[in-house]
Protein backbone atom coordinates (compact mmCIF):
# COMPACT_ATOMS: atom_id res chain seq x y z
CA UNK A 1 0.00 0.00 0.00
CA UNK A 2 0.75 3.33 -0.70
CA UNK A 3 2.35 5.06 3.08
CA UNK A 4 0.87 7.77 2.00
CA UNK A 5 -2.77 6.58 1.60
CA UNK A 6 -2.37 4.58 4.68
CA UNK A 7 -1.15 7.98 6.55
CA UNK A 8 -4.08 9.94 4.52
CA UNK A 9 -6.85 6.93 5.48
CA UNK A 10 -5.49 6.16 9.21
CA UNK A 11 -5.48 10.21 10.12
CA UNK A 12 -8.97 10.69 8.81
CA UNK A 13 -10.18 7.02 10.65
CA UNK A 14 -8.41 8.50 13.84
CA UNK A 15 -9.69 12.00 13.87
CA UNK A 16 -13.53 11.16 12.67
CA UNK A 17 -13.23 8.20 15.78
CA UNK A 18 -12.46 11.18 18.20
CA UNK A 19 -15.19 12.97 16.42
CA UNK A 20 -17.31 10.50 17.42
CA UNK A 21 -16.56 10.77 20.93
CA UNK A 22 -16.30 13.81 21.19
CA UNK A 23 -19.53 15.39 19.19
CA UNK A 24 -22.63 16.31 21.34
CA UNK A 25 -25.21 15.83 19.11
CA UNK A 26 -25.97 11.65 18.93
CA UNK A 27 -26.28 11.88 15.08
CA UNK A 28 -23.03 13.90 14.24
CA UNK A 29 -21.58 11.13 15.85
CA UNK A 30 -23.08 8.48 14.14
CA UNK A 31 -22.64 10.04 11.33
CA UNK A 32 -18.98 10.09 12.27
CA UNK A 33 -18.57 6.82 13.04
CA UNK A 34 -19.93 6.07 9.29
CA UNK A 35 -16.67 7.76 7.89
CA UNK A 36 -14.38 6.40 10.04
CA UNK A 37 -15.73 2.99 8.89
CA UNK A 38 -15.41 3.89 5.37
CA UNK A 39 -11.79 5.02 6.23
CA UNK A 40 -11.03 1.16 7.81
CA UNK A 41 -12.66 -0.04 4.37
CA UNK A 42 -9.96 1.93 2.51
CA UNK A 43 -7.24 0.73 4.38
CA UNK A 44 -8.66 -3.11 4.24
CA UNK A 45 -8.58 -2.62 0.69
CA UNK A 46 -5.05 -1.52 1.10
CA UNK A 47 -4.07 -5.10 2.90
CA UNK A 48 -5.90 -6.69 -0.17
CA UNK A 49 -8.61 -7.71 1.79
CA UNK A 50 -11.14 -6.73 -0.90
CA UNK A 51 -14.01 -9.14 0.20
CA UNK A 52 -13.62 -7.60 3.63
CA UNK A 53 -13.55 -4.11 2.76
CA UNK A 54 -16.91 -4.63 0.50
CA UNK A 55 -18.18 -6.22 3.60
CA UNK A 56 -17.25 -3.37 6.25
CA UNK A 57 -18.76 -0.76 3.71
CA UNK A 58 -21.97 -3.34 3.26
CA UNK A 59 -22.52 -4.44 6.84
CA UNK A 60 -21.13 -1.97 9.04
CA UNK A 61 -21.35 1.47 7.42
CA UNK A 62 -24.56 0.14 5.54
CA UNK A 63 -26.91 -2.19 8.03
CA UNK A 64 -25.45 -1.20 11.02
CA UNK A 65 -25.15 2.27 11.36
CA UNK A 66 -28.80 2.90 9.27
CA UNK A 67 -30.42 0.82 12.57
CA UNK A 68 -28.28 2.93 14.87
CA UNK A 69 -29.66 6.37 13.39
CA UNK A 70 -32.92 4.58 13.23
CA UNK A 71 -32.88 3.86 16.42
CA UNK A 72 -31.65 7.84 17.42
CA UNK A 73 -34.09 9.41 15.36
CA UNK A 74 -36.99 6.73 17.01
CA UNK A 75 -35.97 7.85 20.17
CA UNK A 76 -35.39 11.69 19.45
CA UNK A 77 -32.36 12.55 20.61
CA UNK A 78 -31.36 16.05 21.71
CA UNK A 79 -27.88 17.32 21.64
CA UNK A 80 -26.88 16.93 25.21
CA UNK A 81 -26.94 19.02 27.71
CA UNK A 82 -24.03 20.54 29.13
CA UNK A 83 -23.52 18.28 32.83
CA UNK A 84 -21.14 18.48 35.37
CA UNK A 85 -18.18 16.68 34.40
CA UNK A 86 -17.69 13.59 36.98
CA UNK A 87 -14.05 14.52 37.44
CA UNK A 88 -13.41 10.12 38.78
CA UNK A 89 -14.74 9.11 35.16
CA UNK A 90 -12.28 11.75 33.20
CA UNK A 91 -9.41 11.21 35.63
CA UNK A 92 -9.84 7.43 34.71
CA UNK A 93 -10.39 7.67 31.16
CA UNK A 94 -7.34 9.54 30.42
CA UNK A 95 -5.32 7.45 33.18
CA UNK A 96 -6.16 4.36 31.16
CA UNK A 97 -5.88 5.32 27.43
CA UNK A 98 -2.38 7.05 28.86
CA UNK A 99 -1.64 4.12 29.87
CA UNK A 100 -2.85 2.05 27.21
CA UNK A 101 -0.44 4.01 24.45
CA UNK A 102 2.46 3.85 26.98
CA UNK A 103 2.06 -0.09 26.77
CA UNK A 104 1.51 -0.46 23.23
CA UNK A 105 4.47 1.54 22.03
CA UNK A 106 6.56 -0.68 24.85
CA UNK A 107 5.35 -3.71 23.09
CA UNK A 108 5.79 -2.54 19.28
CA UNK A 109 9.55 -1.52 19.94
CA UNK A 110 10.48 -4.74 21.26
CA UNK A 111 8.17 -6.78 18.83
CA UNK A 112 10.74 -8.73 16.88
CA UNK A 113 8.65 -9.59 13.74
CA UNK A 114 7.01 -6.13 14.08
CA UNK A 115 9.68 -4.36 11.27
CA UNK A 116 9.49 -6.59 8.59
CA UNK A 117 8.15 -4.47 5.27
CA UNK A 118 5.37 -5.10 3.26
CA UNK A 119 5.51 -8.91 2.13
CA UNK A 120 4.73 -9.42 -1.76
CA UNK A 121 2.55 -11.62 -2.77
CA UNK A 122 3.33 -14.75 -5.17
CA UNK A 123 1.08 -14.76 -7.67
CA UNK A 124 1.45 -16.62 -11.43
CA UNK A 125 1.95 -14.10 -14.06
CA UNK A 126 -0.97 -12.05 -15.20
CA UNK A 127 -3.08 -13.16 -12.17
CA UNK A 128 -4.59 -11.02 -9.56
CA UNK A 129 -5.78 -11.81 -6.04
CA UNK A 130 -8.86 -13.83 -5.36
CA UNK A 131 -9.47 -13.38 -1.74
CA UNK A 132 -13.22 -13.89 -2.33
CA UNK A 133 -12.62 -17.41 -3.60
CA UNK A 134 -9.94 -18.49 -0.97
CA UNK A 135 -12.21 -16.77 1.69
CA UNK A 136 -14.82 -18.89 0.71
CA UNK A 137 -12.96 -22.14 0.58
CA UNK A 138 -11.26 -21.81 4.09
CA UNK A 139 -15.07 -20.78 5.41
CA UNK A 140 -16.91 -23.63 4.00
CA UNK A 141 -14.15 -26.23 4.67
CA UNK A 142 -11.81 -25.71 7.85
CA UNK A 143 -14.69 -23.58 9.56
CA UNK A 144 -18.21 -24.92 8.56
CA UNK A 145 -19.03 -25.43 12.10
CA UNK A 146 -18.03 -21.99 13.16
CA UNK A 147 -20.19 -20.83 9.87
CA UNK A 148 -23.69 -23.25 11.17
CA UNK A 149 -23.16 -21.74 14.73
CA UNK A 150 -22.62 -18.66 13.83
CA UNK A 151 -26.21 -18.91 11.67
CA UNK A 152 -27.93 -20.42 14.84
CA UNK A 153 -26.53 -16.84 16.64
CA UNK A 154 -28.15 -14.87 14.58
CA UNK A 155 -31.17 -16.76 14.44
CA UNK A 156 -31.53 -16.70 18.52
CA UNK A 157 -30.73 -13.26 18.03
CA UNK A 158 -33.69 -12.52 15.75
CA UNK A 159 -35.90 -13.92 18.30
CA UNK A 160 -34.47 -12.26 21.70
CA UNK A 161 -35.06 -8.42 19.81
CA UNK A 162 -38.54 -9.71 18.49
CA UNK A 163 -39.14 -11.15 22.11
CA UNK A 164 -37.40 -7.96 23.69
CA UNK A 165 -39.36 -5.27 21.54
CA UNK A 166 -42.59 -6.95 22.42
CA UNK A 167 -45.08 -4.25 24.28
CA UNK A 168 -44.64 -6.00 27.69
CA UNK A 169 -42.22 -8.93 28.75
CA UNK A 170 -44.16 -11.23 30.99
CA UNK B 1 9.63 4.80 4.05
CA UNK B 2 8.48 1.67 3.94
CA UNK B 3 5.02 0.62 5.87
CA UNK B 4 5.56 -2.38 8.24
CA UNK B 5 3.32 -4.31 10.27
CA UNK B 6 3.75 -1.86 13.45
CA UNK B 7 1.89 0.50 12.08
CA UNK B 8 -0.98 -0.91 11.53
CA UNK B 9 -0.32 -2.38 14.82
CA UNK B 10 0.02 1.36 16.14
CA UNK B 11 -3.21 2.67 14.25
CA UNK B 12 -5.57 0.02 15.60
CA UNK B 13 -4.14 0.56 19.24
CA UNK B 14 -4.94 4.18 19.02
CA UNK B 15 -8.42 3.33 17.55
CA UNK B 16 -9.31 0.93 20.55
CA UNK B 17 -7.60 3.62 22.73
CA UNK B 18 -10.30 6.03 21.20
CA UNK B 19 -13.17 3.56 21.84
CA UNK B 20 -11.97 2.96 25.39
CA UNK B 21 -12.06 6.61 26.36
CA UNK B 22 -15.54 7.14 24.76
CA UNK B 23 -16.99 3.83 27.13
CA UNK B 24 -14.60 5.62 29.97
CA UNK B 25 -15.66 9.07 29.29
CA UNK B 26 -19.35 9.20 27.65
CA UNK B 27 -22.52 8.97 29.56
CA UNK B 28 -25.01 8.38 26.67
CA UNK B 29 -25.66 4.97 26.38
CA UNK B 30 -25.78 4.86 22.64
CA UNK B 31 -22.83 6.47 22.08
CA UNK B 32 -21.16 3.91 24.27
CA UNK B 33 -22.44 0.98 22.69
CA UNK B 34 -20.78 3.22 19.39
CA UNK B 35 -17.46 3.34 20.74
CA UNK B 36 -17.90 -0.57 21.47
CA UNK B 37 -18.12 -0.55 17.74
CA UNK B 38 -14.87 1.25 17.64
CA UNK B 39 -13.13 -1.25 19.49
CA UNK B 40 -14.30 -4.10 17.74
CA UNK B 41 -13.13 -2.67 13.96
CA UNK B 42 -9.74 -1.69 15.77
CA UNK B 43 -9.39 -5.65 16.60
CA UNK B 44 -9.87 -6.39 13.13
CA UNK B 45 -8.14 -4.31 11.51
CA UNK B 46 -5.14 -6.08 13.69
CA UNK B 47 -6.63 -9.08 12.47
CA UNK B 48 -6.49 -8.04 8.86
CA UNK B 49 -3.09 -6.54 9.18
CA UNK B 50 -1.62 -10.09 10.74
CA UNK B 51 -3.44 -11.75 7.82
CA UNK B 52 -1.75 -9.55 4.75
CA UNK B 53 1.78 -9.74 6.47
CA UNK B 54 1.73 -13.62 7.01
CA UNK B 55 2.26 -14.71 3.69
CA UNK B 56 2.18 -18.34 4.31
CA UNK B 57 4.22 -21.27 1.75
CA UNK B 58 1.95 -20.51 -1.49
CA UNK B 59 2.38 -16.78 -1.70
CA UNK B 60 -0.86 -15.62 -0.48
CA UNK B 61 -1.99 -13.77 2.61
CA UNK B 62 -3.09 -16.24 5.59
CA UNK B 63 -6.89 -16.62 4.88
CA UNK B 64 -7.80 -17.92 8.36
CA UNK B 65 -7.94 -14.49 9.96
CA UNK B 66 -9.67 -12.60 7.25
CA UNK B 67 -12.24 -15.81 8.11
CA UNK B 68 -11.92 -14.78 11.64
CA UNK B 69 -12.55 -10.76 10.81
CA UNK B 70 -15.54 -12.21 8.79
CA UNK B 71 -17.45 -13.85 12.39
CA UNK B 72 -16.28 -10.96 14.36
CA UNK B 73 -18.12 -8.52 11.75
CA UNK B 74 -21.08 -11.06 11.86
CA UNK B 75 -21.04 -11.53 15.69
CA UNK B 76 -21.11 -7.61 15.99
CA UNK B 77 -23.88 -7.35 13.72
CA UNK B 78 -26.04 -9.56 15.62
CA UNK B 79 -24.62 -7.83 19.15
CA UNK B 80 -26.32 -4.02 17.15
CA UNK B 81 -29.69 -5.72 17.03
CA UNK B 82 -29.55 -7.15 20.90
CA UNK B 83 -28.10 -3.96 22.13
CA UNK B 84 -30.61 -1.82 20.33
CA UNK B 85 -33.34 -3.29 21.04
CA UNK B 86 -32.30 -3.88 24.68
CA UNK B 87 -31.59 0.44 24.56
CA UNK B 88 -35.40 0.77 23.27
CA UNK B 89 -36.97 -1.20 25.99
CA UNK B 90 -34.98 0.41 28.14
CA UNK B 91 -35.92 4.11 26.91
CA UNK B 92 -39.53 2.98 27.25
CA UNK B 93 -39.19 2.04 30.99
CA UNK B 94 -37.46 4.98 32.27
CA UNK B 95 -37.59 7.86 29.39
CA UNK B 96 -33.59 8.08 29.51
CA UNK B 97 -30.97 6.98 27.49
CA UNK B 98 -28.27 8.31 30.09
CA UNK B 99 -26.06 6.30 32.38
CA UNK B 100 -26.00 8.19 35.41
CA UNK B 101 -29.96 8.20 35.36
CA UNK B 102 -30.15 4.84 35.70
CA UNK B 103 -29.48 3.32 39.38
CA UNK B 104 -31.83 0.60 40.32
CA UNK B 105 -29.14 -1.74 40.78
CA UNK B 106 -26.61 0.49 42.59
CA UNK B 107 -25.80 -0.30 45.99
Amino acid sequence: MNPLLFWLFSILMLGFGISVVANRNPVASALSLVVSFFCLAALYVGLDAYFLASIQVVVYAGAVMVLFLFIIMLLDLKAEVRRKFNKLAICGGAVVALGFSAQLLGVLGSHPRGDQPFPALKLAEGETLNDLQKVGETLFSQYTLPFQVIGVLILVATIGVIVISKRELK
Amino acid sequence: MTLTLNHYLLVSGLLFTIGFAGVMLRRNIIIIFMCLELMLNAANLSLVAFSRFNVGADGLPNFDAQVLTFFIITVAAAEVAVGLAIIVALYRARQTTHVEDITSLKF
